[in-house]
């Protein structure tokens, strides 16, 4: 169980995940950007999209609805590992109060 | 009615909703006046953030940027969405784990130092002024133009209402404000769009009409491909900007930009939890995503109306081309405004438009007895606020552009003036000159340090150094080399201390400053550039615009390098970093 392990294992067990996670992500974001939109945009010319070329799909369309899909990819799977992990806020965390002096040191 | 009365009606109704929210949600705490008491839902605050994001440059000048440029202008598309990717992943969650006002307050105590803080002030003031001074210049020309005011009384009633709501709400005015202008500003852009997708290809979906068929049955782009090529203009879907080096680099740098940007970053501060900023940065993008893959049909469509009104007949036949007397009535308005300009070369009384620059055609052109490109002035600005006129829509679509375009400046303004009176207040006077300020006092001079910043660009406004598109690459370049950068290692090195973090800033921040002085002049003054803007001079060919990924990249090796060098953070500031990296504990 999570909630048995010391705080410090359960953070950096988190944060290897959250690593992978994001890894996976930003690749894809890599891919459809700066892959299809710039660097392989003439091969993906020759195939057409309805009336587009893929790579210029890609460049002024595509890239940007992937970008949409991602983050709340993204969001679905960070939610799931707060919950592995037992990170996930119940409450909202409270905003620090602005009369705490701001470079005060904070216990965590 | 006339387009001017219905201008007049549209403008007035959106500017008295500003102005209603502006008095019913007046902020009380500096938690209020700087984060909106952090209660806002994640799709309110997307919806704020794309407004607060998405300017007159987006608004204004996009289309039309991309309508001259074609495939080359995907970097203005990409790079300005695919920096909330690396928002959502990199940045937003963690520095609302953090849980306090500012950008600099998170590098000041992460990177336990003073300097850094001021530092951090010292870019972000510079980012959020040059930026501002191009909204309130956008707010000027559109006044100008539309409602026949000269240019300063229009400027002059744009500061005046970002001056009442902004300075009363704070950010809680200023969010709910965001909220109606993003739905003034989409219903703008879109309406003209859909109309044009109608007429030109049949589909009412703007995306879907820009891979669409022609009432003739050839497609859209294959179309405008062949219009513009047999003008002598590179094909519209394959012309690059400068190398395939250059995009690359100018993408990343407005991808790097966008995420370092202050006024941005700290919307992620207005959220309950770590959780909605990651939702809130998926919203936000959805909301922005709607304009920009909407901009790409406007700008081809565009091009292809306009390439169509001036050549309507054969290249090379003595009538294929418009005749000056017969020029439609947008053409006339925007020739009196200057930013459209004819000259007969060949004295036929005809329009010639054509790219002479290019060897082989203009030999052709010669032929035809055309003696040069005849359109002396096309202001790419021009695009989108004409783009209803030259599609012949009604007057209350022009009207609605106008309102549009109003928002899109106003809230980005008012954003962008929180950020610079909160790091004032907040990071200057109570983080370092005065700390034992009370709130009460705070607030007040958080909104003395707004009217300040609106005088400031006001006035910068009136007289502007004619740095137009010089301002946003450096806004951009500052943003990539100097905040981004700090902010991630802050979050993702543990190692990171004091001095990295101050080294990087600051190598980042010159080296980008000296390569856009060094090709557009010290300060933007003209012939002070030592290098000039020539091609030769670019490294590696890359435009002093696109140069902000490169000095993202010198930030964070001088960072390591230095940090390796010297002592490791202490024990608090690797405490802050385990503890901001988990959501709840």
């Amino acid at each position: 169980m999570a909630d048995t392990k010391s705080l410090s294992k359960r953070r950096q067990a988190y944060w290897r995940d959250n690593i992978r996670i994001m890894a996976w992500l930003m690749s894809a974001w890599f891919t459809v950007s700066y892959g299809c939109g710039i660097l392989l945009v003439e091969p993906l010319n020759k195939i057409s999209l309805g009336g587009y070329k893929l790579g210029f799909w890609m460049a002024q369309q595509g890239s940007i609805y992937v970008f949409v899909i991602l983050i709340f990819v993204y969001v679905r799977l960070m939610n799931q590992l707060d919950e592995k992990h037992g990170f996930a806020e119940d409450e909202a965390p409270p905003l620090t109060s602005s009369d705490i002096e701001p470079d005060s040191k904070e216990d965590a | 009615m006339d387009v001017k009365t219905w201008t007049y009606l549209i403008v007035g109704i959106t500017f008295a909703a500003y102005i209603g929210i502006a008095i019913w949600s007046k902020a009380k705490s500096t938690k209020e006046f700087y984060v909106a008491g952090g209660g806002v839902s994640p799709i309110a605050n997307g919806m704020a953030t794309a407004a607060d994001w998405m300017s007159a440059a987006s608004f204004i000048s996009m289309a039309g940027l991309i309508a001259f440029s074609g495939y080359g202008g995907s970097v203005f598309l990409m790079g300005w969405t695919g920096g909330y990717v690396l928002l959502a992943l990199l940045l937003a969650p963690y520095l609302r784990k953090y849980g306090k006002f500012t950008v600099p307050e998170f590098i000041g105590e992460r990177f336990y130092s003073k300097t850094a803080r001021v530092v951090a002030v010292a870019c972000l003031i510079i980012i959020s002024v040059t930026y501002v001074i191009g909204q309130m210049k956008g707010v000027g020309v559109a006044f100008s133009r539309f409602l026949e005011t000269d240019y300063n009384t229009g400027l002059f009633i744009g500061m005046g209402i970002v001056f009442f709501y902004a300075v009363l709400g704070g950010m809680k005015g200023i969010t709910y404000t965001q909220i109606v202008q993003y739905v003034v500003l989409i219903f703008a852009y879109t309406v003209p769009a859909v109309f044009i997708s109608l007429q030109l290809t049949g589909n009412p979906i703007p995306q879907l009409g820009l891979g669409g068929e022609l009432a003739d049955g050839t497609p859209l782009l294959a179309k405008l491909d062949q219009v513009v090529k047999d003008l002598g203009f590179g094909e519209y879907t394959t012309s690059v900007m400068g190398s395939k080096l250059n995009m690359f680099a100018y993408t990343l740098s407005l991808m790097i930009g966008t995420a370092g940007l202050p006024h941005v970053i700290i919307r992620f501060f207005t959220v309950p939890k770590v959780s909605d900023a990651r939702l809130s940065a998926g919203w936000a993008l959805v909301f922005i995503a709607i304009l920009y893959t909407t901009a790409p049909a406007v700008a081809a469509m565009a091009r292809l109306n306009l390439s169509e009104t001036i050549q309507p007949g054969k290249i090379g036949s003595a009538e294929g081309n418009l005749k000056y007397e017969q020029r439609p009535e947008w053409f006339q308005n925007w020739e009196k405004t200057g930013l459209l300009g004819f000259e007969d070369k060949n004295g036929d009384d005809r329009i010639q438009y054509y790219n002479d620059q290019n060897e082989a055609f203009a030999a052709k052109a010669a032929e035809y007895g055309w003696k040069g490109n005849e359109m002396t002035q096309v202001d790419k600005d021009i695009i989108v606020l004409a783009n209803p006129e030259i599609a012949k829509l009604p007057g209350w679509v022009i009207a609605l552009v106008v309102a549009g375009g109003l928002a899109a400046a106003l809230s980005t303004a008012a954003g962008l003036l929180l950020a610079i009176s909160s790091a004032i207040s907040h990071d200057l006077l109570k983080g370092i000159l005065k700390p034992e300020i009370s709130e009460k006092d705070e607030l007040n001079a958080s909104r003395v340090a707004m009217v300040g910043a609106i005088i400031l660009a006001g006035y910068f406004g009136l007289n502007p150094p004619d740095f137009a598109a010089g301002t946003v690459a450096i806004a951009f370049g500052l943003a990539a080399s100097s905040i981004f950068p700090v902010l991630m290692l802050g979050i993702f090195s543990k190692r990171m201390n004091r001095q990295g973090a101050v080294a990087g800033m600051i190598a980042g921040l010159s080296i980008t400053l000296i390569y856009v002085f060094q090709h557009k002049g010290i300060m933007f003054i003209p012939g002070t550039s030592f290098l000039g803007s020539m091609e030769e001079n670019w490294f590696f060919g890359i435009t002093p615009n696109a140069f902000g990924a490169v000095g993202a990249i010198v930030n964070f090796a001088v960072a390591f390098a230095v940090s390796g060098n010297t002592e490791a953070p202490p024990e608090e500031a690797v405490e802050l970093v385990e503890r901001i990296r988990t959501p709840g504990d």
